[in-house]
């Protein structure tokens, strides 16, 4: 995974709520077997729409995207993450995130802003009036900048770390491998086994 | 400390900390996983990982596969069942390529599979608690966001993603951050043919799509206590679908009951032990919750979704909503949204909508109580003329169940198609779609934007309104018939 310390980009602004994961990337392209390549499926009814704002050639090369709130609920597919990760976006920001969706983006270096509605609609304006703005995103100082504004964002200490250290979560987990070892010899003996 | 008292702990924290493998300062609990599922779609990804790495998977005796999403449930040849596994029947080579995939993944890391043609196969979330694997304070986990359904048992279960399907596979834990609990206490009685569908999208409508964001929630208070195992999953299968990170209902003689003789259940003297265990696990009295709720049960009618989130539902006695009503901006844009989408017009009576399609089937409604509950509906009458109904049981099992009750053929005979397991119309993924501008009434848990197919508008009830409505041709309860 890369290191994500500070990203500086142009904006999307997605005025919608609601944001489902059947929306970000339609059931259908859950059928691949492949890790890659999902950009294709990205909010694909919507962009059938010619005005629909991914299809807007002003936003193009935009690596942040900018929602409303509760984005990311639904179903729990990673591919969600890859489509906007395949698109090109660094960056999700919203008020509020579905949890499987803003651990997934979190696991995959695709890092879940979450602002208050407010700061979400100034950023919203401001890329609407000047889509060829770039706003900064700074996570060593939990940070959204952009101009004279200043927002800052939450994030636990430790997803901070892995991103910035571009960690892998099962490496990390594998140093442990004595103590997982231990807690199995002390399991109840009537828990279920498959085989 | 001898004699000091332990702080008391809700049913979650309880399950959580007998699973807790290493905790450290500032970082996530590092969770052991007693069940791991898989199926088809969400786990190809995370074999392909392990490859990378070179990497096993730790505890295949904990893991179990099985294919459900992708799979067709019509099959025209009768011979189907001695014709265990094939894969002639899925003509579409994408899905068949997933499948595929699952069980070579399985065999090369030695995972059982039940595959299709096989009698345990079914939906991940109805053969778990069907074999008897989903028990009471186990931590489960599969790549699906309906895992929630397993705590019902008063298991700790929850949906993950394929990069966590991958760290599972690889080290059987799971690092977590631990959410916050929230206590919803249901009061009273449900009245006479109000469901536990019902219960869950008024709870749902009332609390917001976001309103379990970040926590466990605990369904708790009489009339919980007074469902089913079936109509328990029901409401904990849809937990995610108002945020929550997970559902559980604390297990009582109802679970045990359920669970005594499964398949993978304990016996004898394991089955004492448990017994003894799984009745500790209950929330302490004096334990306290972050945030509760309260809903009277009594107050509850049949319920129905008419836009496209779990949230916006209604009572079927109702109109649909005019958007402008709603206090807020973001509220009343989703509802415009939805309107527009659904095809509705803001004051139309919701038993004037009618539909083109109704299923029944689906992790949510698709056991052997919700097909009963149906059956008993539409029996001596005929679905509408124009209306196509599905039925999908949710197993292979729970097929065999309904045959030998003759519940396949009170279908048939109303017109209705009986078909083979899996996700079927639950989301467009496989040959049970929805075309661009049909309604369907759905025993299903999401109304989202082409869940169904393509284009296609659903309304989420209860099996006992699915099937009034296959019959009136319009959004109706059994009561209307
Ligand atoms: S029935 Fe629907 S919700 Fe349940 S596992 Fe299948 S697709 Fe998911």
């Amino acid at each position: 995974m890369d290191k994500f310390v500070t990203h500086r980009g142009k904006v999307m602004p997605l005025r919608r709520s609601d944001v489902d994961t059947d929306q970000i990337i339609p059931a259908v392209y859950l059928k691949r077997v492949t890790r890659t390549g999902f950009e294709d499926g990205l909010f694909r009814a919507w962009r059938e729409d010619p005005g629909f704002v991914l299809n807007n050639p002003s936003y193009g090369g935009a690596t942040i995207l900018v929602a409303g709130p509760n984005f990311g609920t639904g179903s729990s597919r990673q591919h969600a993450v890859w489509a906007l990760r395949d698109w090109g976006f660094k960056v999700v920001i919203a008020a509020r995130f579905g949890d499987i969706f803003r651990g997934n983006a979190l696991k995959e270096g695709l890092l879940p802003v979450q602002l208050d509605q407010k700061a979400v609609e100034a950023i919203w304006e401001l890329a609407e009036s000047e889509p060829e703005k770039e706003i900064m995103v700074d996570l060593g100082e939990r940070q959204v900048r952009v101009d004279d504004a200043v927002w800052t964002f939450p994030i636990d200490e430790f997803s901070r770390w892995r991103l910035m250290e571009g960690l892998d979560d099962i490496g990390l987990t594998l140093r442990h491998e004595n103590t997982i070892t231990e807690y199995e010899q002390h399991r109840s003996h009537f828990k279920p086994v498959v085989a | 400390m001898v004699g000091a008292t332990p702080k008391p702990r809700t049913l979650a924290e309880k399950v959580w900390d007998d699973h807790v493998v290493r905790a450290a300062e500032g970082e996530p609990d590092l969770l052991f996983i007693d069940l791991h599922l898989l199926h088809e779609v969400t786990s190809p990804q995370a074999f392909d990982g392990l490859r990378l790495a070179g990497r096993r998977v730790r505890r295949t005796d904990l893991t179990l596969a099985t294919e459900d999403h992708n799979t067709p449930t019509g099959y025209a040849d009768p011979s189907f069942n001695t014709r265990r596994g094939e894969l002639f029947t899925i003509a579409d080579t994408v899905s068949r390529t997933q499948i595929e995939t699952l069980r070579k993944n399985c065999a090369e890391f030695g995972i059982p599979i039940r595959s299709l043609g096989d009698v345990n196969q079914g939906i991940v979330h109805v053969i778990g608690p069907q074999l008897g694997l989903t028990q009471p304070g186990l931590t489960i986990v599969c790549g699906d966001s309906h895992t929630s359904t397993h705590g019902a048992f008063g298991a700790l279960a929850f949906g993950i993603g394929t990069s966590e399907v991958e760290h599972v596979l690889a080290t059987q834990t799971l690092p977590q951050t631990k959410p916050k609990t929230m206590a919803v206490t249901v009061t009273g009685e449900l009245r006479p043919g109000v469901t536990a569908k019902d219960l869950i999208l008024a709870l749902i409508a009332q609390a917001g799509t976001g309103g379990g964001n970040g926590h466990i929630v605990e369904y708790r208070g009489e009339a919980i206590r007074g469902l089913s195992m079936e109509g328990r999953m029901t409401i904990c299968n849809m937990s995610i679908e108002w945020g929550a990170k997970a559902g559980m209902i604390a297990p009582d003689e109802t679970t045990f009951e359920y669970l005594r003789g499964r398949e993978h259940a304990p016996a004898g003297e394991q089955w004492d032990a448990a017994v003894a265990y799984w009745k500790t696990l209950a929330t302490d009295e004096d334990a306290e919750f972050d945030t509760e709720i309260f809903l009277d049960a009594s107050a509850i009618s049949p319920f129905i979704t008419w836009g496209t989130n779990p949230g916006q539902g209604a009572p079927l006695n109702g109109v649909v909503p005019d958007p402008e009503e709603f206090i807020e901006e973001t509220d009343r844009n989703a509802a415009r949204h939805a309107l527009e989408y659904m095809a509705l017009r803001p004051g139309t009576p919701f038993r004037e909508v009618p539909v083109d399609v109704v299923f029944v089937g689906s992790c949510t409604n698709g056991r052997l109580e919700d097909l009963r509950a149906a059956a008993e509906v539409i029996q001596g009458r005929r679905v509408h003329d124009g209306v196509r109904m599905l039925v999908v049981p949710g197993s292979y099992k729970v097929r065999e169940a309904a045959e030998a009750e003759g519940l396949d053929k009170i279908f048939a005979d109303a017109g209705a198609e009986w078909r083979f397991a899996g996700c079927s119309m639950c989301l467009g993924m496989n040959p049970d779609t929805l075309s661009a501008g049909e309604r369907a009434a759905s025993t299903s848990n999401r109304n989202f934007e082409g869940r169904q197919g393509k284009g296609g508008r659903t309304h989420l009830v209860s099996p006992q309104v699915a099937a009034a409505t296959a019959v009136a041709g319009r959004l109706a309860a059994p009561a209307d018939l």
